[in-house]
């Protein structure tokens, strides 16, 4: 047994600088079901946010039960239903294989994310000025084309701060999908663990977690740095978009001003 | 006036708000090359009236009609139903607006601004419509700004920017809605200055303004609108030195 605060070094060197092959897979299957998990959960917000936006009744009633369920409901009650409930197919490309529970994943983690993800884009469209929509309609432009080329560039800059936290959420929300078998980074972690009863494999585990999320975090600043460039006033440089990215009381306190 | 050609012709338009009744029943006929100044107390109807000329307001009743199109609606027996947005859209590209906020795109710059609507929507060529936005923007004395952001423009050069977006399309029409209220003294002069040479070159506009020295010296008739009603129309001659109307009479020794 050992002591409560002793910490293998030994372990966690290894872990982080010198991991096993297989643990890259493990990070790939993070990463891959992040990104794949957060684009679509984008796609079906903006869908989700149209439709709550929609003339058609039906379709806002359809956005609003969809955001009352999967916000109302745990991710992993809903991860554990989708996966037992459907029958998923293993998809192969090339050298790459994703495993039927990977995809069941993705799909659960993409419409939960859309549920949040809706709040968020139709809160950036409301900040669009209404004058936009009628100058781009009085120059010829339909609805689609409006959204298009003027509200949606316009409601990214308020629309990408809180997506990017979103992103950092669902990198450490992944780890979730372990639960139906998705042999991911935390899944690796588990397993050592199982085998050798040394904690630490999950401290080696949290710190490559943080390394993604920090990564993320310069990423997301480069990202806002350059939606910012036409903005006049409020530009915020590289550094004080990190500050606020790595201070989340001060990011959120400035959130309503964007 | 008799035989010229009939841009705009809107005949009983109705139009609430709720229980609110705002327009009761406007006819206005305009001819090319006119340029109509619509005045009056504000809550009078001007600007509704305008956003249904281009259809961003729906009318309860009667027709307007640009170049003889009936705008936003459709016969369809005796009645008239709301037509396809894409109907409508190419519509508009027939009159321009000129808004009170001036509403360009603040995430394009003053040339991407007069070039959208001609790349996107005329699906002009983009050489030939950077060039024409060029000349636009110069004309309205902004050459040096074409790269400029709307953020880093004043209200006034704001403006002229947004009359150049409305010209950009070859509209049959251009309204104006207060154009000037939101500008500063000085910027006023200039706006001014570019309306009354396109209403000298025959361009035809309905402007709603309160600058009543427009009004008189650019404007081949004034129209007076009190609570939801045209109440006098007239010359400018008319209109600043013998109105007929006690309404106007009111409004005018309260204005000038």
């Amino acid at each position: 047994m050992h002591a409560l605060v002793a910490v293998d070094l030994h372990i966690i060197w290894q872990q982080v600088f010198h991991p096993h092959s297989v643990f890259f897979r493990t990070l790939w299957a993070t990463v891959y079901i992040s990104i794949i998990s957060q684009a679509a959960g984008v796609l079906l917000g903006l869908l989700a946010a149209l439709a709550r936006m929609s003339r058609f009744a039906p379709l806002r009633w359809i956005s609003g039960v969809y955001v009352w369920i999967f916000r109302g409901t745990p991710v992993l009650v809903q991860i554990f239903y989708i996966y037992f409930a459907f029958s998923w197919p293993t998809l192969h490309f090339g050298f790459w294989t994703v495993p039927d529970a990977a995809i069941a994943g993705i799909v659960a983690l993409s419409i939960n994310e859309g549920a949040y993800m809706r709040e968020i884009i139709r809160a950036g469209i409301d900040s669009v000025d209404r004058g936009q929509m009628e100058a781009a309609k009085s120059v010829g432009m339909t609805y689609g084309m409006a959204m298009r080329r003027i509200i949606l560039p316009q409601a990214a800059r308020v629309i990408v701060p809180p997506l990017g936290n979103e992103f950092n959420n669902m990198m450490k929300t992944t780890s979730l999908v372990y639960t139906i078998g998705v042999f991911e980074m935390f899944a690796f972690a588990e397993q050592n663990y199982s085998q050798f009863f040394i904690a630490d494999y999950f401290l080696a585990v949290a710190v490559w977690y943080l390394m993604l999320t920090t990564v993320w975090t310069f990423i997301q600043a480069y990202i806002e740095r350059r939606l910012a460039v036409s903005e006049r006033g409020d530009e915020l440089s590289f550094r004080e978009r990190l500050q606020a990215a790595w201070n989340p009381m001060t990011s959120w306190a400035r959130g309503g001003g964007g | 006036m008799t035989g010229a050609e009939i841009v705009m012709h809107a005949e009983d338009v109705h139009k609430s708000f709720g229980r609110l009744e705002v327009l009761k029943g406007i006819s206005l006929e305009v001819t090319k090359g006119e340029t109509i100044c619509i005045i009056g107390p504000s809550g009078s109807g001007k600007t509704t009236f305008l956003r249904c000329i281009n259809h961003l307001e729906k009318i309860d009743s009667g027709r307007i009609e640009v170049n003889g199109h009936l705008i936003g609606y459709r016969q369809r027996g005796d009645r008239l139903v709301e037509d396809s947005e894409r109907n409508i859209a190419r519509q508009r590209t027939q009159i321009g607006m000129v808004f009170q906020r001036f509403n360009l795109f603040p995430h394009k710059t003053a040339l991407e601004n007069v070039t959208e609507g001609p790349i996107q929507v005329l699906d002009m060529e983009k050489r030939h419509a950077v060039d024409k936005a060029k000349m636009l923007l110069s004309r309205v004395g902004l050459a040096d700004k074409v790269d400029t952001y709307p953020g880093k423009l004043s209200g006034g050069q704001q403006q002229r920017v947004a009359i150049a977006r409305a010209l950009a399309m070859q509209p049959a029409l251009i309204l104006f809605d207060e154009a000037t209220s939101a500008l500063d003294p000085e910027a006023i002069g200039d706006v001014l200055y570019i309306m009354g040479e396109l209403a000298h070159e025959g361009m035809t506009m309905i402007v709603v303004t309160h600058e009543m020295g427009f009004a008189r010296e650019a404007a081949d008739r004034v129209v007076m609108m009190d609570d939801g009603l045209i109440i006098e129309e007239g010359t400018p001659e008319h209109f600043f030195v013998a109105p007929e109307h006690a309404r106007t009479k009111l409004f005018l020794s309260k204005i000038l």
